[in-house]
């Protein structure tokens, strides 16, 4: 029932965006192909099954927003710096870390966030551990790899998906 | 003023969709082609958006969201391809 | 209002000079993962700070755009990671400057042997 209410909700947003406007008849025709087709695609998906809906929740989806946008920007600083270095100062090599995370869709979130920050690119994923290329490998042990890369998104999806 | 710079942020990416293009027929490896064909998507969707301010139509705006979506499926069935799970 | 539309145009500038910097970037990069390294990051910046600057210019298009900013941002790390794992199990080489390799070592790494034709 969850999933079928957030892929509806997510159909509809996409509509009104993509016809930029509130005119009813619109509306109407979005919300019933939006119906027909949170019907098929959701007859078993679990994908949102984990999402905690709470106030503390949703705050905190924001925050990582926001904190994700940092984390984007300071990225990109740190490529043109490497790129634009007439000396190529790289040191890259496979590194793995390991996340607390049990929700697939967090997990997803998790590794899409850390392919988008300084230097990282997730590779493999293989249970709870990510296999991470890392442009300038500053530890190689586990621990400190995982402390260095994964704690900083961590602990918002932590909250947001329990 | 705008449409100034504008002009200029459009021969800017049109210089680097023929530097990725260098890479795109050096390659080496299939892998590097696809990075430069997926880059090259990428930059052309900007330089349509950019390009429908310019023109004052909003109809290629959906052009660039199908574009997107067109560049990704085929980067996501060429590595697929490549890994021989398809 | 042309403040505004000033503001737009210059991050729109910005965006495009970010789309060079990764260009150069594919070119010196060494070997395909660090190319995928500058490709990802470099180009989805570009391309949201261009399109913030057309939402700038241009409030009554905003729809569409912040359709197609969510969008870029949901794919070019999905893509990036795919064939990042394409070209590993495919055995492309790495650079001679790669330190270490836990994917070969570790015990939980998939191990993918493809029989050869």
């Amino acid at each position: 029932m969850k999933n079928f209410i957030i892929t509806f909700l997510i159909l509809m947003v996409v509509w009104v965006l993509l016809n930029n406007t509130f005119q009813p008849d619109i509306l109407l025709v979005g919300a019933v192909i939006a119906v027909f087709l949170s019907l098929f695609m959701c007859k078993r998906c679990e994908l949102f099954q984990d999402m905690n809906f709470t106030p503390k929740g949703i705050f905190y989806t924001i925050w990582f927003l926001g904190v994700f946008m940092v984390e984007l920007i300071k990225s990109n600083l740190d490529v043109t710096k490497r790129v634009l270095n007439p000396a190529l100062p790289i040191k890259p090599g496979i590194v793995e870390v390991k996340t607390k995370l049990k929700s697939k869709f967090a997990r997803m979130l998790l590794a899409n966030s850390i392919t988008l920050t300084p230097g990282t690119l997730t590779v493999d994923v293989v249970d709870d551990s990510f296999f991470i290329h890392w442009i300038d490998v500053k530890d190689e042990d586990i621990k400190s790899a995982s402390k260095e890369i994964v704690e900083k998104f961590e602990k918002y999806l932590e909250v947001i998906y329990g | 003023m705008v449409n100034t710079i504008l002009e200029v942020a459009v021969a800017i990416i049109l210089l680097s969709i023929g530097l990725t293009m260098i890479r795109f027929v050096k390659g080496k490896t299939s892998v590097d082609r696809v990075i430069a064909f997926d880059m090259m998507s990428i930059a052309s969707l900007a330089l349509i958006a950019i390009l429908s301010y310019v023109t004052q139509r909003e109809i290629y705006l959906d052009v660039a969201i199908v574009y997107g979506l067109l560049g990704f499926l085929a980067v996501i069935i060429i590595a697929k391809y490549l890994e021989k799970s398809l | 209002m042309e403040i505004l539309e000033l503001i737009g145009a210059i991050t729109t500038l910005t965006g495009s000079l970010i789309l060079l910097v990764a260009s150069i970037g594919l070119l010196r990069m060494p070997d395909v993962y660090n190319r995928l390294q500058v490709g990802t990051k470099a180009t989805t910046l570009g391309t949201i700070l261009s399109l913030l600057g057309i939402i700038l210019i241009m409030p009554g298009w905003w729809g569409k755009l912040v359709l197609l900013i969510f969008f870029v941002m949901m794919t070019s790390p999905v893509s990036s990671h795919v064939l990042a794992r394409a070209s590993y199990f495919i055995k492309i080489p790495f650079t001679d400057k790669t330190v270490v390799d836990k994917l070969k070592v570790s015990a939980k790494a998939r191990k993918v042997e493809y029989e050869k034709k």
